[in-house]
């Protein structure tokens, strides 16, 4: 599979290493009311889907960014490279 | 219809015009006490001890595809039941017990080969885990012998023992462990199954559950409505996809494992051998080739075939420990679809829906674990309460903090 940087461009995955589901970057309060409820979900229910999938690779043997890649789990095609950062950025209202 | 030399004779003299098809190929009917999804190894294994241990025998086992289409079919056939964890341990040894009186007791040849698995050691903090994880083996009755590394040169030439990086200090024999034709696992149960009453009904995929206050009183497939008392899912590879259907989410990643063949070659291998120091095992099929793979490639997908690098990782760990292997060629690969569990470990549990039961999470490591999943499986059934063995094996365990993680790498499914 090739993963377009959006920095560095058209670099192999092989030189990502894989976390999984991009929801691991929205962490739940860990002071909220449902802390280890929501805490057990956010570890290990994550998402699975057969189809479009948004998920963290990290750059590893490159710049050391973290990507959010969507990428389909049944085809491998990739429709989409952001900068987790930008990502995560954009989520909490552009600060 | 009974095999037996006898039968073999008879048939023979009379045109082998006698033979019968090994299970019937049944409309199903609109209601059963139990349905199983998934006619694969585990599924059949399920329905066959359910009608020998249980008597239970208004089931049907429905299948998307052809039966024995998904894992069973694509996996590397080695049985071993060498864990540590006692989660896992006496669950496998349950297994592995089965697997020796498994041709005997379904009346079908399923080539189960007790040609000995050896986990090789690179040094001395692996040679002591090894012996930790041995005593453990011992501990719940099966068998491990330590063999060092003088033992090895003399049974194993070939191996690369002085390896710059990882030389060879010895290994883990259990001599019990070996290799089963696996699609003959699925035939033989499928026709265990079939001939006490269950109707195993193909091509008949399931397209969602009857699920009602929390109830589950039934499954819709593409050939109508199947009511069933309780509805038991086996669908390792599908897991994630299928129990979406009943809006559940799992600790299950699915992930692609590949696996590759050599072309044939004289006898070299003995039995079953691993690497220490990467991920790679190998075993020889009995028609010669070189039956072997490696790690999983570790992206989340559904498609049943891998990418490259890996192919290149087991390749390398190939040449580290037998350099002889170089000059053969690969004849065929193919990848599986692996429910990777959290913590490493299956599931063998009800749901909390009413009448709606989960078997998965094998990761890949369902073939061996077969008949122990089919009968544990089939005792939660009938019984309602897990079997003795198989009492870890809960989809809460996450909660309530009792992970059975064999490698110790936490919550990360591509490390398992």
């Amino acid at each position: 599979m090739i993963i377009n940087h959006p920095l560095l461009g058209p670099r192999d995955a092989a030189e990502f290493v894989y976390l999984g589901d991009a929801s691991l970057m929205e962490r739940p309060d860990p002071q909220g009311p449902e802390a280890a409820d929501n805490f057990h979900d956010y570890a290990y229910l994550r998402k699975n889907p057969a189809g479009e999938h948004r998920e963290l690779w990290y750059h590893e043997q490159g710049d050391r960014s973290w990507l959010v890649v969507t990428r389909n789990t049944l085809t491998h095609e990739i429709s989409k490279v952001e900068l987790a950062r930008d990502v995560a950025v954009t989520r909490r209202g552009g600060q | 219809m009974r095999y037996s030399a006898l039968n073999i004779l008879r048939q023979g003299l009379t045109g082998n015009k006698g033979w019968k098809p090994l299970w019937r190929d049944p409309t199903p009917k609109p209601e059963y006490d139990i349905v199983i999804v998934g006619a694969g190894g585990h599924g059949l294994a399920t329905a066959y001890y359910l009608a020998k241990e249980y008597g239970l025998t208004n089931i049907a086992v429905l299948e998307k595809g052809w039966l024995g289409s998904g894992n069973i079919g694509r996996n590397t056939t080695i049985i071993r039941s060498n864990y540590m964890l006692l989660g896992n341990e006496p669950f496998y040894e349950m297994s592995m017990k089965l697997w020796e009186g498994l041709e005997q007791d379904f009346n079908y040849n399923a080539m189960v080969s007790q040609r000995s698995i050896l986990n090789l050691f690179h040094s001395d903090p692996q040679r002591d885990a090894f012996v930790r994880r041995a005593n453990s083996m011992l501990l719940a009755g099966a068998d491990a012998e330590l063999a060092d590394e003088a033992q090895l040169r003399r049974e194993l030439p070939f191996l690369d023992f002085d390896n710059a990086r990882f030389p060879i200090k010895g290994g883990l024999y259990q001599r019990r462990g070996g290799t089963v034709r696996h699609d003959a696992v699925a035939w033989g149960y499928a026709r265990g199954a079939d001939q006490r009453g269950v109707d195993i009904i193909q091509n008949c995929e399931v397209t969602g559950f009857q699920i009602k206050n929390g109830v589950c009183a039934g499954v819709d497939t593409v050939r109508g409505p199947i009511r069933a008392k309780k509805v038991a899912v086996c669908v390792a590879g599908s897991s994630g996809r299928v129990m979406s259907l009943a809006g559940m989410r799992l600790p299950i990643e699915s992930h692609v494992l590949q696996a590759f063949v050599t072309e044939g070659l004289k006898p070299v291998l003995p039995g079953v051998i691993t690497f220490g120091a990467g991920h790679f095992y190998v075993s020889q099929s009995d028609k010669g080739g070189l039956v072997f793979g490696g790690d999983i490639d570790g992206y989340n997908t559904y498609a049943q075939r891998g990418n490259l690098p890996v192919v290149e990782d087991v390749a390398e760990g190939g040449m580290a420990i037998m350099p002889m292997i170089g000059r053969t060629r690969l004849l065929r690969s193919w990848g599986g679809v692996m429910d990777m569990s959290m913590d490493g470990s299956p599931f063998i549990d009800k749901t909390h829906i009413d009448g709606l039961y989960f078997n998965g999470g094998w990761c890949y490591g369902g073939f061996k674990a077969t008949p122990a999943s089919g009968f544990c499986y089939a005792h939660l059934l009938a019984k309602d309460t897990p079997h003795p063995v198989a009492t870890e094996y809960r989809l809460d365990r996450f909660r309530r903090g009792h992970l059975i993680d064999e490698k110790g790498v936490g919550a990360q499914p591509n490390l398992h």
